[in-house]
Order: structure tokens, then C-alpha cells, then sequence
């Protein structure tokens, strides 16, 4: 039913549409001629205002908005360059800064070294000094109480033989034999005791 | 009377009749649609040339796009010689395309369906074009219609066709534009008729056709605006680089 309603009205449209196509005589108002010039006329007008007023005065200024932002745009990457460049030279000069702090740094602690390493030389050679006096001293002693010694164990030895020979035999003994003998006796024996 | 569809197409008297001398020269509604279309083109590209800011606003923007658009058209088509012609093929491609477009607006008038304003356009640009040539390459310009490399027997055939092929430029041109136009408009009227007589029950079908058409002469509007300037370059190209 409506399938048929459809094409029925389709029909009928197209029915309509030639009637009313036919209907207007002439056909095409586009080759009517009557108002040709006119729109001539009127084309020429307004385009040709069209045109001068765009040339002249728009398309300038676009061009030239144009170009500003793209020159803008250029100085504007020529000026980060810059920055870019001043802030690397900042991080050289800095790191420069930063080298020179710690050479300087080291340079104190080198030299607070070696002050500390002169005075601890300072001392131990006068402490070398004085220990090499006293032990000259002791051994000049040592040596002194060494060269008396055997005068001393002599006396003593040869007492001691006439005290002994004395309880021994009961009689007096005369001192110089004795110390005769001891002396003898220890200038053989020098060497073995002495070790000179 | 309204459901015929060619009824869009006339051409009537706006206000009183203007004759000079003999010619009448009435202002009417083309008339009026190329002046709506002219003051449009100038009301934008003016907005947007106005102030220059950085990050441009959409007015701005739209008019700057145009403006590298046919800016990059024309040399791509015709080099860079073809710059000082920048002007006019920018004038060119805006009024056709804003009246194509106007005309896409209901119970408007399209100013390019009319063979004659579209054959104006073509013949300026063809007499124009062949000045130019001829003020370039002086009778040089002759040696368009003789390709180089073609076979001294066939050389009369193909000059004769060369010289056609020329002096059809304006015609072609502009019938392009006028049947393109005349064509989608009396294909939407006929389509919009369809939907009142076949009412509530049938109108959907050509309705929707309707609705497609509308993007497709939208389309259309803004292609045959591209292809009538990217034509004119190619035309300017020739006289200004003669390539054969």
C-alpha cells in the first residue's frame, strides 16, 4: 500500500515537475539577455573594488603580519640561542670556579701538611738531639766506670786474698806479692772479662 | 511557480531602474549577492589583518591560512614569477568561492550559476593571459601552439588544435563553473520539490538525498572556486614561463 502510495507520488511529482518546467517559457533564465550588462556592469564594480581594496590595502598587511611573525619567531630562537650559549658559558665559568676552590682547598690542606710534617721534624731532631747527648753522656760514663773498674776489682781482689790468706795461714801477708799476682792474673785475664 | 527550478536562477529589479544612456543597468538581486559577497571577503580578511598578534585569533588565523593557501598555490602552479598576479588570483578565488557559498544558503542567489558573469571572469583572465605573453616573450608567445618535439608532418594538425584548445580556454572556463553550479542547484531544487509532493509518507527518500546533495554542493562550491583558480594559474604559467 504505501510502496504503492510511494511510486504513485513519485509519478505524480515528476508529472508536475514537466508541467511546471514546460510551463515557464524560455527555459534557461541564465540566456535571458536582459539584464546582461547589467550584471556586467555590477561584476566590474564590485570586483574591481574587491580587488583594489585587497591588493591595496589588505594583503599588504597580511604579507607583512606575515613576515613580522615570522621574523619575530626567529629572533626569538636567535635570542634563546643566545641564552642558551651565555648559560653555558656560566656552567663552564662555574665549573671553572668549582675546580679552582678545590685546588685551592687542597693547596691549604697540602700545606698545613707540611707545616705540621716540619714542626713533627722539628721536634724529633731536637728530640733526636738530646736523646744522642744523654746517651753520650751515659756512655761516656759507662766507659768512665769501665776504665776505673779494674784498678777498683784489683784493690778489691787483692784484699781479698790477703783477708783470705790471712784467716788461711793466719799470718800477715805481704800486700805488694799479692797485688803482684793480681795484677798478673787480671792483665791475663783482661781480654776474657773486658773484651778489649 | 515555486516548484519550478530554474525559478532561482533569475535574475530581477532590486529597487528603481538605473539606465545609462541606453543601458539599463538596474541594480538586481546579482547584483546585490556580489556586493554581499565582496563586503563579506572584505569584512574578514579585514578583521583578520587588523591587529598582528603572536598567536594569532581565528579571524586572523582564517585569513592567514587563505592567504598561504593560494599564496603556496600560485607558486607551485606558475613559480615565482607569476607573484605580482598574487593579488588578483587571491581576489579571484575569494569571490567565487563566497559566492558559491552564498548561494549554498537558502533562498539565496548564486551569482556564478549565470553563464555571463562566469564568462566575464574567463575572458578577462584569457585577454589578460595573452597580454601578458604577448608583453613577455613578444610573438615568442606564438611557439605555445608548436610543441616541441612533434613530427613535421603532424606539426599543421597540432597547431590547429593548439589554437582550439587556446581560444576554447575562456569557454571552458566558464561553462565549468556556471554548469557546475547551475547543475547542483537545480538538482537540490528538484530533489526539495520531490519532498513537498511526496508529502510525509515518501519525503524522507529524497529528503535525506537532499541532506547529501547539500554536502556534496558544498563541496562542490569550494572545489570548482579551487579548480577556476588553480586553472587561472596554469594559464598564467604558460604566459609567463612558456614551457613548449
Amino acid at each position: 500500500m504505501i510502496k504503492k502510495i510511494f511510486f504513485q507520488s513519485i509519478f505524480l511529482s515528476f508529472l508536475f515537475f514537466m508541467e511546471a518546467f514546460a510551463a515557464e517559457s524560455g527555459g534557461m533564465p541564465q540566456l535571458n539577455p536582459e539584464f546582461w550588462i547589467s550584471q556586467i556592469f555590477w561584476l566590474t564594480i564590485t570586483f574591481g573594488i574587491l580587488y583594489v581594496v585587497l591588493s591595496k590595502l589588505i594583503l599588504p598587511k597580511i604579507s607583512s603580519n606575515l613576515e613580522t611573525r615570522k621574523s619575530q619567531i626567529v629572533d626569538n630562537i636567535e635570542a634563546a640561542e643566545k641564552q642558551r650559549e651565555q648559560s653555558e658559558l656560566n656552567i663552564v665559568e662555574y665549573e671553572k670556579i668549582i675546580q679552582d676552590s678545590k685546588n685551592e682547598a687542597k693547596n691549604y690542606f697540602k700545606q698545613s701538611r707540611e707545616k705540621v710534617l716540619k714542626d713533627i721534624n722539628l721536634k724529633k731532631n731536637a728530640l733526636d738531639k738530646e736523646l744522642s747527648l744523654e746517651i753520650q753522656k751515659a756512655e761516656s760514663e759507662i766507659q768512665e766506670l769501665r776504665d776505673k773498674a779494674p784498678e777498683k776489682i784489683n784493690k778489691i781482689a787483692v784484699e781479698t786474698s790477703t783477708n783470705l790468706l790471712q784467716r788461711l795461714i793466719g799470718a800477715e801477708v805481704n800486700n805488694s806479692s799479692i797485688s803482684a799476682i793480681v795484677d798478673d792474673l787480671s792483665r791475663k785475664k783482661m781480654d776474657k772479662y773486658y773484651g778489649n | 511557480m515555486a516548484t519550478n527550478p530554474m525559478h532561482q536562477f533569475e535574475v530581477y529589479r532590486i529597487g528603481p531602474e538605473i539606465k545609462l544612456g541606453a543601458i539599463d543597468i538596474s541594480f538586481t538581486n546579482a547584483s546585490l549577492f556580489m556586493v554581499i559577497s565582496s563586503l563579506a571577503i572584505l569584512l574578514i580578511f579585514n578583521l583578520g589583518s587588523k591587529k598582528n598578534s603572536l598567536l594569532p585569533n581565528k579571524v586572523q588565523l582564517l585569513a592567514e591560512l587563505s592567504y598561504s593557501f593560494v599564496s603556496k598555490m600560485i607558486s607551485d602552479t606558475a613559480g615565482s614569477k607569476a607573484k605580482p598576479y598574487f593579488a588578483f588570483i587571491f581576489s579571484l578565488f575569494m569571490f567565487v568561492l563566497f559566492c558559491n557559498m552564498f548561494g549554498m544558503i537558502p533562498y539565496t542567489f548564486t551569482v556564478t550559476s549565470h553563464i555571463i558573469v562566469t564568462f566575464m571572469l574567463a575572458s578577462f583572465i584569457f585577454i589578460g593571459v595573452t597580454i601578458i605573453g604577448f608583453m613577455k616573450h613578444g610573438f615568442g608567445y606564438l611557439k605555445l601552439f608548436v610543441p616541441s618535439g612533434v613530427p613535421a608532418v603532424l606539426l599543421p594538425l597540432i597547431v590547429v588544435i593548439e589554437i582550439i584548445s587556446y581560444l576554447s580556454r575562456p569557454i571552458s572556463l566558464s561553462v565549468r563553473l556556471f554548469a557546475n553550479m547551475m547543475a547542483g542547484h537545480t538538482m537540490m531544487k528538484v530533489f526539495g520539490g520531490f519532498v513537498i509532493s511526496l508529502g510525509i509518507v515518501g519525503g524522507w527518500l529524497p529528503l535525506s538525498f537532499s541532506v547529501a546533495l547539500t554536502g556534496l554542493e558544498i563541496l562542490v562550491a569550494f572545489l570548482q572556486a579551487y579548480v577556476f583558480a588553480i586553472l587561472t594559474c596554469i594559464y598564467l604559467n604558460d604566459a609567463i614561463n612558456l614551457h613548449h
